[in-house]
């Protein structure tokens, strides 16, 4: 596996690990693992450092949408202009391109229900180019990003074992 | 009253283990680097075919050499690995994990008081499996200055004319020891030369991590002299499972398959099922365990330098084997100490054999998270001693 690689899984994980102990992980060089880590900054590989947020353990009010979009692509441009207008949207957090039986998944975080309806009628529903649209609301997140949210890691093993 | 007990049983001496785990267990607090498992779960898909396998009723004993087609995955998996092959009816069968291919080959090819050639440090079970086959046991103290690996010369000074077996058990726990080609091809060389058999248990083959393992089997004329026994508990985090495997010539095969139909009948089922998972879609699985363990094996021996631990760099299985010789204790006083001063438990390394004496073996299958925690307490330890 290459380096890079490796860095990849490593920080996928955890973002907040320095390069001293990247480089202890990975047996290299701090000086590599430092200039790797820039290079794939540069290459817009690597896109940020996010932290993941249970939201729901907390007092603040989130709820987020899944909107199945149908859209008519356009003459020259396909469908990166519209996904474009959509994705500009600060209360957007995610637009991808879909095969099978829509166009666009658009994922969607307001601080209510009727914030999220109101977007999708007034703003994603009113677009020349949008043919239909299906929202679903998340109810629960089981897990997110690879991790599982639901429960903790419990280590269920004999204390000492040959 | 008779005495209900065996005198052969008695003289057995207790695991060393035990002994421990029961003053660790009554320890409030403890973190443990103690355990001999990984600390992953199986990976979903194979747990899923073992559930999928019960839900179609495959619950009737197989056949006593195992289902067929985990038999013939067996073999794929070893020409793979190894470019050897193995007839997946006459010269595989599945067993209780690797634990119980030890037993068995002992007890299918040695006669009382034949000598029986086992290197320490090692896995607990050989020396009581050799005494309870009548066997000799005659121990081999491997040096750290040879990284723990066994010599050619180590052997020579060993066998006698009563000498019938050589247990080689690489990578090595508690060690982490591995054997490289040239390594094992002076053991072979031996073992021709005198005519020995070898059990090679290489349950930790898919943890290595300086290249791929090699087998002693897929030396020339080794394949004849060797019963190879391996299984899924380490590289598919499976030990529950309880499922291992010997291959080897088929007439000591038909002897030891003898011994498992009366005093096992078959491998469980359900993890024969599973595995047969594990050997065609499980290689991704143990890959990503493999890195992981690297990262913790690499993170570990670089605090033992900044702590002042010395240790010597393995390259296999999930164990690290720091040397505690200069602070002048032995490794019972030391972990005892080290569990009720800082309330970290590691196993000592006479647990293995009296040559383990001045070590301490660490297990890196927990998290790194953990690591670290259990570090802080070693360091603050050793501190103390200096």
């Amino acid at each position: 596996m290459s380096t890079r690689q490796e860095i990849l899984n490593i920080i996928e994980k955890n973002s907040r690990i320095d390069v001293h102990e990247l480089s202890v992980l990975l047996g290299a060089e701090e000086i590599v693992v430092a200039n790797e880590l820039k290079a794939m900054e540069e290459e817009g590989i690597i896109c940020g450092y996010h932290t993941m947020i249970d939201w729901s353990k907390t007092d603040i009010e989130k709820v987020n949408a899944l909107i199945e979009v149908k859209v008519t692509p356009q003459r020259g441009l396909g469908f990166d202009s519209i996904a474009e207008r959509i994705y500009k949207y600060p209360e957007v957090t995610s637009v991808y391109l879909m095969s099978g039986g829509f166009d666009l998944m658009v994922i969607l975080e307001g601080k209510t229900l009727q914030e999220v309806a109101g977007f999708v009628s007034n703003k994603l529903s009113t677009l020349d180019t949008v043919l239909s649209t299906a929202t679903h609301f998340i109810l629960k997140k089981y897990k997110d990003h690879g991790t599982i949210l639901a429960k903790k890691y419990e280590d269920t093993r004999e204390i000492i074992t040959p | 009253m008779r005495n209900p007990i065996g005198k052969k049983v008695v003289d057995i001496k207790p695991s060393g283990i035990r002994k421990f785990f029961d003053i660790v267990q009554e320890t409030e607090g403890a973190i443990s680097l103690g355990v001999g498992e990984p600390d992953f779960d199986t990976p979903w898909h194979i747990r899923d075919e073992g559930i999928y396998s019960l839900e179609k009723g495959r619950t009737f004993y197989t056949s006593n050499s195992g289902l067929k087609e985990l038999r013939q995955e067996v073999s794929n998996y070893i020409s793979r690995t190894q470019g050897v092959t193995y007839d997946p009816i006459k010269e595989i069968f599945i067993t209780v994990g690797g634990s119980e291919a030890i037993d068995l080959a002992l007890r299918a090819m040695v006669d009382e008081g034949d000598e029986v050639l086992i290197p320490q440090p090692s896995y607990v079970s050989y020396e009581p499996c050799a005494i309870l086959a009548d066997a000799v046991p005659v121990i081999i103290e491997l040096k750290e200055e040879n990284q723990f690996r066994l010599t050619a010369q180590e052997v020579l000074d060993k066998v006698t004319d009563k000498t019938k077996i050589l247990v080689l058990p690489f990578p090595n726990n508690p060690t982490g020891a591995v054997m490289e080609k040239e390594d094992l091809e002076a053991i072979a060389k031996v073992v021709i030369e005198k005519d020995l058999y070898v059990i090679s248990d290489e349950i930790y083959s898919e943890l290595t991590y300086s290249g791929k393992h090699v087998s002693i089997v897929s030396l020339p004329g080794m394949k004849e002299r060797t019963i190879l026994i391996n299984g899924f508990s380490k590289a598919y985090a499976m030990t529950g499972w309880r499922l291992g495997y010997a291959c080897g010539p088929k007439e000591i095969m038909e002897q030891m398959v003898k011994i498992h139909q009366f005093a096992i009948m078959c491998a469980p089922t359900t993890s024969q099922y599973a595995a047969v998972e594990a050997l065609k879609n499980g290689d991704d699985d143990v890959a990503m365990m493999r890195e992981q363990y690297n990262h913790r094996r690499r993170y570990l021996l670089n605090e033992f330098k900044r702590i002042g631990l010395t240790c010597f760099e393995p390259f296999g299985a999930f164990y690290v084997f720091p040397s505690i010789k200069q602070f002048g204790m032995s490794s019972d006083e030391f972990c005892t100490r080290l569990l009720k001063e800082e309330k970290l438990a590691v196993v000592p390394g006479n647990a293995f054999g009296d040559c383990g004496e001045g070590y301490i073996r660490i297990s890196y299958a927990y998290s790194l998270e953990n690591l670290k925690a259990a570090m802080e307490r070693l360091e603050s330890f050793i501190e103390r001693l200096k």
